[in-house]
């Protein structure tokens, strides 16, 4: 998911490049052409790119952290499985990000010290606290829920490298929401503790989800390059009411109750039509001031620090096996 | 309210089946204490795929001495509803991750047993136990390989991941004796070629360690004395933490199905 349109509104850069190339570059896309790494494209294509890649590839790692504090607290060993299961899903997500991040010259090292740099974003979602085990089913159900959203149109994204990985992620998180749903159910046919803790997660939960797919139209500036590259294929304010329409029957399917007076059904244009986004909040949370930003960098960071005696010993191990079998290779010639 | 602890009759062979269940979740419960905190993400994949077969194969166990005791008993209430003084790991997995040298040194220890023994369980008479066995050695072969490769980046890496990893060693080294634990109702499953007497493994599981050790110029400890108790329930005080924050759901709401 998670790519949230959260970049900075595009400067007017100038494309100073070989105005044939640009056409070509231009005509590929438009024909529903892949391009690929080693194609001529435009340099505000691969910064574009670059950026939303690599938020996408910080959201599936800092994403690891919420989910992951209810591994050792799951209820049944099945639930532990899957859970472990599922954010190591989400780590390999992160993987094939930054790979294809890489693939347009940045390193996942460059990218990684801009996360823990404090100078890349990542999605707005993960700021939220895990507080009881029905989050863990409302985060598959709703996080997943709309990162299948926002991803599947990626699939079909200009840039090849991207698209291919978004295909194997789609499957991956269609399978987390089925998983994450399967918790609700349960949870909303037990005890009255249990459909209280399943309630009070939803309505935690729905609004946050609803700020996933970013700023509403109007607001979004960066949205018609975007789409004109073929990079994004809907607004923003149509994949969130995709995500409306799709979730409110499942929640009544669940029994439970939406936390919007505002919602019903418009016969007219035959969607869900919902109340107010905070968007006041969105933009707390994204400047830094949600209720768990400070705790999930400290996370990361704390993980890449106490790795890194980790990461030079590999790197010492590496140079000194490459020295030895020079040595060896020197004497044998 | 809180969810009694369950009673269990314990037989030869639903002990035999609980006590590796329980090495398999304990352990298996530690490495997915890393998942979102490892030092690469390359390992936080990996830690995560050993957490995960170390706690299939702790369902299985689970199930298989559930079937055995012939009570109402499941995975769940053995994993969930028993105490401290219940469970029957080894004190080595129960030991507190620490660094990433002796989480990786826990693994060989165990690992470099793990793996011949399952692989000698492949032929015992127990048709469940041959099963679950086969499974488990592969997995317990790539264990191995990934904690030998790691001891070995880490003892002949820095200055630093030298003394990490010997640290590691040292401090761990205590709890291996027990891998080899046997009882009087082991013997009698032993006789009857349900369980392989681990005394035939030393010699292999010495070798492995002794190898892996020299490649990584590392020292095994001079020290032979043995901490044992795990086998019988007398655990270090690490456990019962484990234990209160891994059962924490099951303990605070009884009876719900989740
Ligand atoms: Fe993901
Ligand atoms: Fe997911």
């Amino acid at each position: 998911m998670y790519t949230q349109a959260l970049n900075a509104p595009q400067s007017d850069e100038r494309h100073l490049e070989d105005a044939d190339k640009s056409a070509r570059f231009e005509a590929r896309v438009a024909n529903e052409q892949r391009i690929e790494p080693n194609d001529w494209m435009p340099a505000a294509y691969r910064k574009t790119l670059t950026r939303q890649i690599s938020q996408h590839a910080h959201s599936e790692i800092v994403g690891m952290l919420p989910e992951g504090n209810w591994i050792t607290r799951a209820p049944t060993l099945r639930r532990k499985a899957a859970l472990l299961a599922k954010v190591q899903d989400e780590c390999g997500h992160g993987l094939y990000l930054y790979a294809a991040a890489e693939t347009l010259g940045s390193s996942r090292e460059e990218l990684v010290d801009q996360l823990l740099g404090g100078k890349a974003k990542y999605s707005s979602i993960f700021n939220y606290p895990t507080l009881t085990w029905a989050d863990i089913g409302a985060i598959g159900w709703l996080v997943d829920g709309a990162a299948i959203m926002n991803q599947i149109p990626l699939c079909r994204c200009s840039y090849g490298p991207y698209a291919r990985a978004m295909i194997r992620v789609c499957k991956e998180e269609s399978f987390h929401q089925r998983q994450g749903y399967e918790i609700m159910v349960t949870l909303s046919r037990g005890t009255d503790e249990q459909k209280a803790m399943a309630q009070d997660a939803l309505n935690r939960w729905w609004w946050p989800c609803l700020m996933m797919f970013g700023p509403p139209d109007q607001q979004s500036q960066h949205g018609n390059q975007s789409t004109r590259w073929k990079i994004k294929r809907f607004s923003n304010d149509e994949l969130r009411q995709k995500f409306v329409d799709a979730t409110v029957p499942q929640a009544r399917y669940l029994g439970l109750t939406m936390p919007d007076p505002e919602l019903r059904f418009n016969d007219a244009t035959q969607h869900w039509d919902f109340g107010a986004i905070d968007w006041q909040e969105f933009a707390d949370v994204l400047a830094g001031f949600g209720p768990c930003n400070r705790d999930r960098m400290a996370a990361r960071r704390k993980a890449h620090d106490d790795g890194a005696w980790v990461r030079e010993a590999a790197q010492a191990y590496a140079d000194k096996e490459r020295a030895r079998r020079a040595a060896d290779n020197a004497v044998a010639a | 309210m809180a969810t009694a602890s369950i009673a269990i009759v314990e037989t030869p062979l639903v002990n035999y089946a609980l006590r590796r269940g329980d090495d398999a979740l304990i352990l298996g419960h530690r490495l997915s204490e890393w998942c979102g905190h490892a030092p690469m993400l390359e390992e936080d994949m990996a830690l995560a795929n050993m957490g995960l077969d170390l706690i299939g194969q702790a369902r299985e166990l689970y199930s298989y001495a559930a079937q055995a005791e012939g009570a109402a008993n499941t995975e769940d209430t053995l994993a969930y509803l028993r105490d401290v003084r219940q469970y029957r790991n080894l004190l080595l997995v129960e030991q507190p991750n620490g660094d990433f040298a002796r989480t990786m040194l826990r693994q060989l220890f165990y690992s470099a047993f793990a793996d011949p023994y399952w692989r000698a369980m492949m032929g015992s008479s127990d048709p469940t136990l041959a099963a679950i066995a086969a499974k488990s050695e592969k997995e317990s072969a790539y264990h191995l390989r990934h904690a030998s490769e790691w001891v070995i980046r880490l003892g002949d890496g820095t200055e630093e991941s030298h003394r990490r990893a010997q640290t590691a060693i040292d401090e761990l080294w205590a709890f291996t004796g027990e891998l080899f634990h046997v009882d009087d109702g082991d013997a009698a499953l032993i006789k009857d070629g349900i369980a392989i007497d681990p005394e035939r493994l030393r010699g292999v599981w010495s070798e492995t360690i002794a190898t892996v050790l020299s490649r990584a110029t590392l020292q095994r400890p001079n020290s032979d004395w043995m901490q044992q108790g795990g086998r019988a329930g007398h655990h270090s005080e690490h456990l019962g933490h484990l234990l209160s924050e891994l059962q924490s759901l099951q303990r605070s709401f009884p009876g719900a199905t989740w």
